[in-house]
């Protein structure tokens, strides 16, 4: 017995957080806690060791179990940066007071004011749109043009959505909230779930093939994946094929709401990082041309320096208009948001 | 009668016992607890908006999954324990293989499988483009044909154990008092059984209340879910424990039924040995049906899911297949089998405890360590995190002002949490093996070891650990396959850095890239058929036994 309690105590401890947060000085790390989950990311790091020789260790989840976790680790927690794919997440985490002011030249000149904190404790890597697609068999060209419409009894029993859970749509709504206020947001909600072709489920790209599959004709996604299934092959090249690009509420004339819904992907370096300078050096290699080409090309997102151009697929589509909502205001009305989803039965 | 121990030693064992069943009782408090805690409101929201859909999901979730692995269960196990027809030995071992397939897993490929772009769909559409009705999975009634397919195993096993111990007397006995095959069935062998298949059956339910993924991937929102998204998206561990203590009262409430019922039924075979029933022999159509029922269920549960994988596998699931088995291959081993060693090491204490100092309070013990398998892993996870985040904090605390250095996360940000986790919910797998194993030892034995001046952890060191060292093998494995299939918990308590292949097969699922996440999920299936190897020889070698006693 006491055999097999050391030898569990040994396995233990050699699988303890001795290879995270206390490595050997002569190791450099980066702990980075990211909820992108994209395939051309892990390429993305293996550059950065490559190049500075800092070896990136990544937890990946969604955004809420990452910052509360780095919350519930405190003074303690290994984490250098936290990269999350929501505006909202990045201002909840600077307000949790989780994320250290960073002063650096190069960030500073390469991100637009609107995309940074003010106090540099965030930058944006990214910008992504949600776009409404509809199917080009099914909805005429120009019958849908706002996110109103998707609330209009016209679409009952055809609307293709993800569940509340995902950010994407909080912070969708959360926007509306400072658009159009709450209870035109609510109203809205009831109207969406109203409309709903099927209980929300699946991922993006999921609403993408059921338009192609004919079980709803219109959606709401975030349009890199449009982008990624448009530029892959097979059944999803065709399902994106099949849809049409909505950027919604282009005419400022015909709806209050006043241009796309635009979310950031951002990072931001954590107050209490063991490894601050590498945390530093992360985030301005993620700003990098070459970093940010590849965030482009790779992922199909928008990227936040001006001087790097977007993708082919991207530039078939339209320049845009997009909404003039601070990220602030996705944050403070994301418990708002939720709960009015709920509210709406919107699962 | 055990042999006798004195009474420091007595309190001393108790102590032990407690010990290890505070590995449950600790996170369940703290669920039940928190119902005194402020979550700032979420939980009003929850119950204002969400609780009627969990608690009805949950419910019918229960009830349909029940009735189906009824039908999915019994019949194969009648017709493999009571007939005899062509394919019956091989088919009676492979109506064991959806065991070796978690839910999730399931879901991940039958989903796929059947959707609108699957290739089932895709080859159906007709020349003139007409498309069939196609049931949509990934709604309640595919969680309940998903769930029903992967856990019928249990209702499948419990039925044959119950028809094999039909004294063959009792069928003879209706036969001559004028029962035909149908009503002998339905007078006699059926409420005869009917415990012992419930007995199954509870496991069935036990597992459809625990499971996180299958559900959350079909979009059906049960109490499970419901306290990953009151944790995750609502961010208040509060509510979702209060949401927890909520379903734990649910359960309670059907265990005191259940055990009512169970009381008040109670059949005893007459000899002291019964007799397994003559076999019938099955020709011609009625072979063919009786290969059909007991086909249909491995077809289901096993051929399809693990099938469409392999062809994923086959054509995109390479590229990833390295990263998966190496990194979290690797980690899931460790980690399952820290989680083996300790969990059967703790029921070990447990059980010895019991066989040695026979009184109410190590009894009780005992029973609390069956209680986190009632419990969804989420609820647990909550039940630790929280007082396992506050330890930290003043452990540090505390150590800062000895004037040692931070230690950082000793228990939330290491494998400790992870391993606690798998401590409260496997308990209920390890003590419940050795306790079975522990009873086939005769008390005698110890009596005989005490009148020959052996001391109880003589006996214990000579004679109970050599006798029970297969069972213990045997739980290990089944712990260590339980761990590695384990989702949701190890989704909440994993440390910083480690990814169990469950885990990243549920991320990589998640995000729609199954083809990638197809060499992981089927590494995981292959883990899981060693247990249902060892089952099935072990069913088997009884079966023979059975088989040779005196009829």
């Amino acid at each position: 017995m006491t055999a097999l309690l050391s030898l569990v105590l040994a396995i233990v401890l050699s699988l303890g957080p001795s290879d995270t947060s206390e490595d050997a000085p002569s190791l450099e790390v980066v702990n980075v806690y990211s909820s992108r989950h994209y395939d051309t990311d892990d390429a993305l790091y293996e550059r950065f060791s490559a190049e500075t020789g800092i070896k990136v260790n990544l937890i990946e989840g969604n955004s809420d179990q990452l910052l509360a976790r780095i919350q519930r680790e405190g003074d303690l927690s290994p984490a250098d940066v936290f990269v999350t794919v929501d505006a909202a997440r990045l201002e909840r985490a600077l307000q949790a007071g989780v994320l250290a002011s960073v002063e650096s030249e190069q960030l500073e000149q390469r991100v637009p004011e609107f995309l940074r904190d003010p106090d540099g404790r965030w930058f944006a890597l990214t910008r992504r749109v949600r776009l409404i697609v509809a199917s080009k068999d099914r909805v005429p060209a120009g019958a849908i043009t706002s996110y109103a419409d998707l609330a209009d009894e016209r679409w009952r029993g055809r609307v293709l959505i993800r569940s509340s859970s995902s950010v994407y749509n909080q912070s969708l709504v959360a926007s509306l909230f400072h658009r159009i206020g709450a209870e035109a947001t609510q109203a809205w909600c009831e109207g969406v779930v109203a409309n709903f072709a099927r209980t929300p489920q699946g991922g993006d790209r999921d609403q993408v093939r059921a338009i192609a599959a004919g079980e709803g004709d219109v959606a709401l996604v975030n349009h890199y994946y449009v982008a990624r299934m448009l530029a892959g092959e097979g059944a999803d090249r065709e399902a994106a094929e099949s849809v049409r690009l909505i950027f919604p509420d282009q005419d400022s004339s015909d709806t209050p709401l006043g241009g796309a819904h635009v979310n950031i992907c951002g990072a931001g370096v954590v107050k209490n990082a063991p490894n601050r300078e590498n945390a530093i050096r992360f985030i301005e290699f993620l700003l990098s041309d070459a970093a940010q080409e590849a965030l482009a090309e790779g992922n199909f997102e928008y990227p936040v320096v001006e001087s790097v151009e977007v993708a082919d697929v991207l530039k078939r589509f339209q320049a845009f208009r997009s909404a003039d909502v601070p990220v602030s205001a996705m944050a403070e009305k994301n418990r708002d948001a939720v709960e009015t989803m709920d509210r709406a039965g919107w699962r | 009668m055990s042999a006798p121990v004195g009474r420091l030693s007595a309190l001393g064992w108790t102590a032990v016992a407690w010990g290890v069943a505070l590995a449950v009782l600790v996170p369940l408090a703290v669920v039940v607890a928190s119902l005194a805690g402020d979550s700032d409101g979420v939980f009003g929201h929850i119950v204002e908006t969400r609780l009627a859909d969990y608690a009805g999901n949950t419910a019918l979730l229960c009830l349909g999954v029940a009735t189906m692995t009824l039908l999915l269960g019994v019949p194969p196990a009648w017709f493999v324990t009571m007939h005899r027809f062509t394919g019956r030995r091989i088919l009676s071992i492979l109506l064991l293989l959806p065991f070796a397939v978690p839910a999730y897993i399931a879901a991940y490929s039958v989903t796929d499988l059947l959707q609108p772009a699957g290739p089932l769909q895709q080859l159906a559409i007709g020349e003139d483009g007409v498309r069939w009705w196609w049931p949509r999975m990934r709604s309640l009634p595919g969680a309940v044909v998903i769930l029903s397919f992967c856990l019928y195993p249990y209702v499948y096993l419990a039925s044959r154990a119950a028809f094999l111990a039909l004294p063959s007397s009792l069928m003879d006995a209706a036969k001559t008092l004028g029962c035909g095959p149908t009503s002998a069935v339905v007078r006699v062998v059926l409420p005869i059984a009917a415990p012992a298949i419930a007995g199954g059956l509870l496991l069935v339910v036990m597992e459809t209340v625990a499971d996180f993924g299958a559900v959350d991937y079909c979009a059906v929102d049960t109490f499970a879910t419901g306290v990953y998204r009151a944790w995750s998206t609502l961010g208040s561990p509060i509510a979702a424990a209060q949401l927890g203590s909520v379903l734990l009262g649910a359960m309670a409430v059907l265990f005191v039924f259940l055990a009512i019922a169970r009381g008040r039924r109670r059949f005893h075979a007459t000899g002291a040995r019964s007799h397994t029933p003559h076999p019938t022999h099955l020709h011609g159509m009625r072979s063919v049906a009786a290969v059909g029922v007991c086909v249909l269920p491995i077809i289901g549960g096993f051929v399809l899911p693990v099938g469409w994988l392999t062809v994923l596998s086959i054509t995109s699931g390479d590229r990833r297949a390295g990263e998966l088995l190496l990194d979290h291959g690797t980690a899931t081993v460790a980690l399952s089998a820290c989680a083996a060693v300790l969990v059967v090491g703790a029921s070990l204490l447990l059980v010895e405890a019991r066989r040695i100092n026979k009184t109410w309070a190590t009894r009780l013990s005992l029973k609390a360590s069956y209680l986190g398998y009632a419990v969804p892993g989420t609820v647990l996870a909550v039940g630790l995190l929280i007082p396992l985040a506050w330890l930290d904090h003043r452990l540090n605390d505390a150590w800062t002002w000895l004037g040692g250095e931070r230690l950082g996360l000793v228990l939330t940000g290491t494998v400790v949490a992870v391993l606690l986790g798998y401590q409260a919910r496997f308990l209920a797998v390890g003590s419940g093996f050795l306790q079975s194993g522990l009873d086939r030892i005769s008390p005698r034995l110890d009596e005989a070891a005490h009148s020959l001046g052996g001391s109880p952890m003589r006996i214990f060191a000579r004679i109970h650990l050599p006798l029970l060292l297969p069972t213990m093998c045997a739980a290990m494995l089944l712990v260590f396959v339980d761990a590695a299939k384990e989702l949701p918990m190890t989704l909440m308590l994993r440390p910083f850095g480690l990814d169990t292949l469950a885990v990243r097969v549920y991320q990589l699922a998640s995000d729609e890239r199954l083809g990638e996440a197809s060499s992981g999920a089927l590494a995981i299936v292959a883990v899981g058929l060693l247990p249902v190897v060892v089952l099935s020889t072990a069913m088997e070698s009884r079966m023979n036994r059975m088989a040779r006693a005196p009829r």
